[in-house]
């Protein structure tokens, strides 16, 4: 009987009291996975606000994009007036953390096939990097960042970046390629925390979104603007 | 769960608050991506012409799934005949993303449903009720969506078989553990998901929606019912606007909560496509009650 599945997520209970300067985190809730998203937020003690209209970015310190169909999510960015607003967003102090399709949504290059992106990130990405669902894994790679144990990796018609410029730091690997990378206070996975019960990754944002100190920084060296 | 049963309802994760849209071609598949579908369904004739032609409905031709498969970048599905594990071996072998064990299809078997654990490629499986899905995901659907009617334009089924889910979940979660034995025997389904479902209110997989979806006020409604995403047959290639309403299809699951949204997104799609009165339709001709 170990085939039958069990729940989705584990039911977090009330989790922690947010400390007085919690950081205000939004999830884009145009599509995909970030009801998830906001459930891991939740465990870690962040009512995240949805944000489907430019205007629910104000007051936020940080916005997760999360998984889903990047074409998708793109068309909305296109043609609902959230592009620009979001690359405002990232100019005025905001942090920023894609999922898979998040990740390619912030890339400054998109390909396999090309398409339209924030360029928040200095990363070149092939959208569905190792194939079709039959190539969707699970894994764990190691991150010095976050330490031990391993982080558990979900890749679902995940995405391969291919490059990264010099002001990227790469904080975790698979297969030889970043998986988790950051660049100043834009953060990206390849794979889905939010699948996950590992909330290392999204407290390791929430950190970078409220301004504290992290393991690493490259704030110094990001260009003004 | 398994790891590998993750990986199946994680893709099903991915499609969350999406449009996934019926296609018979290369064409109509590029049509839905551009406008903006998280997915296309692969099928040799949109159920309306399945219900108008009669004969024999079978899985799409190889070809016609190779073409879309090339043709777009978004997971492409397609649908094999309730009981028919050869057609969904072909599937998963061309790399189809999701496989649709489907009633409006033609079934190939009239006892039985496919071991869908036997396949790593993951499937998504009709229900009427809560039973039916269970005993869908006992088989080892890692998505359920509603029958409704297929190819009738007409929401009520989808509807009502919306309200009969979260009817049957809600009268789960406050009964006592002694209860549930009994429960799963009414229902009969699997015990050990009946008493996962009863402890934590609601499917161990997405639940969508689909038959009969024909406006963007069709696809809100089921997602204020509680669907996670919709799926659309005959309903954009039977309008006289197929690009338009599908746009507007895929805006209005995204925005199912904001009527300004929605009559912005309703204006200018021309005519939906006609429907039929499911009420005096003879039994037979219904698509729901295949496959229980």
């Amino acid at each position: 009987m170990g085939a039958i599945p069990e729940a989705k997520t584990v039911d977090p209970g009330p989790g922690p009291a947010p400390s007085p300067a919690a950081p205000r985190i939004g999830v884009l809730a145009l599509q995909g996975s970030f009801a998830l998203h906001a459930a891991v937020l939740r465990r870690l003690g962040i009512e995240a606000v949805e944000v489907r209209r430019a205007a629910a970015l104000a007051g936020l310190d940080g916005l997760i994009i999360p998984g889903g169909e990047s074409s998708t999510m793109l068309k909305f960015l296109l043609e609902e007036d959230l592009f620009d607003p979001l690359i405002a967003f990232h100019r005025e102090g905001g942090a920023l953390y894609g999922t898979c399709a998040g990740a390619i949504l912030l890339a400054r290059t998109v390909e396999n096939p090309a398409q339209e992106s924030l360029g928040l990130l200095d990363i070149e990405i092939q959208r569905n990097g190792y194939g079709r669902q039959l190539e969707s894994h699970l894994g764990a790679c190691s991150c010095s960042a976050l330490g031990e144990p391993d982080l558990p990796l979900v890749m679902i018609r995940g995405p391969v970046i291919s490059g990264t410029g010099p002001r990227v730091e790469v904080l975790a690997e698979w297969r030889g390629q970043p998986a988790f990378v950051r660049e100043g206070r834009v953060l990206a996975t390849t794979f889905h925390p939010e699948l996950t019960n590992d909330t290392r990754v999204h407290a390791y944002f929430l950190e970078l979104a409220a301004g504290g100190e992290t393991p690493v920084s490259a704030e110094n060296v990001e260009a003004p603007g | 769960m398994s790891t590998e049963f993750r990986l199946k309802t994680g893709l099903a994760d991915m499609l969350k608050g999406g449009a996934i849209m019926d296609v018979t071609n290369a064409a109509q598949a590029r049509i839905a991506e551009d406008a903006g579908a998280v997915s296309v369904m692969a099928l040799e004739r949109v159920p309306a012409d399945i219900r108008r032609d009669g004969g024999v409905a079978r899985m799409s031709s190889p070809e016609k799934i190779r073409e879309i498969i090339e043709s777009v970048s978004i997971p492409v599905m397609a649908k094999v005949r309730i009981g028919h594990f050869v057609e969904a071996q072909i599937l998963q072998e061309m790399g189809v993303d999701f496989v649709d064990e489907s009633e409006v299809l033609t079934p190939a078997d009239e006892e039985n449903h496919i071991d869908k654990h036997a396949f790593e490629v993951p499937f998504v499986c009709g229900c009427r009720n809560l039973g039916e899905a269970l005993r869908r995901i006992g088989e080892g659907a890692a998505l359920i969506r509603t029958k409704g009617e297929a190819g009738s334009g007409n929401i009520v089924e989808a509807v009502r078989h919306l309200r009969q889910i979260g009817n049957e979940l809600r009268r789960l979660t406050i009964l006592t553990d002694d209860e549930l034995m009994s429960a799963a025997k009414e229902l009969r389904a699997p015990y050990e998901i009946v008493r996962m479902v009863a402890r934590d209110g609601r499917l161990p997989v997405p639940n969508f929606a689909a038959g009969g979806v024909a406006t963007p006020a069709d696809a809100a409604l089921c997602m204020q019912l509680g669907a996670e995403s919709v799926f659309v047959g005959s309903g954009i290639f039977k309008s006289t606007d197929p690009e338009q309403r599908a746009k507007a299809i895929v805006k209005a699951v995204t925005h199912y909560r904001d009527p300004a949204m929605l009559v912005e997104v309703s204006m200018g799609l021309g005519e939906p496509m006609r429907g039929l009165d499911i009420a005096t339709m003879p039994e037979e001709e219904l698509l729901q009650t295949r496959g229980n």
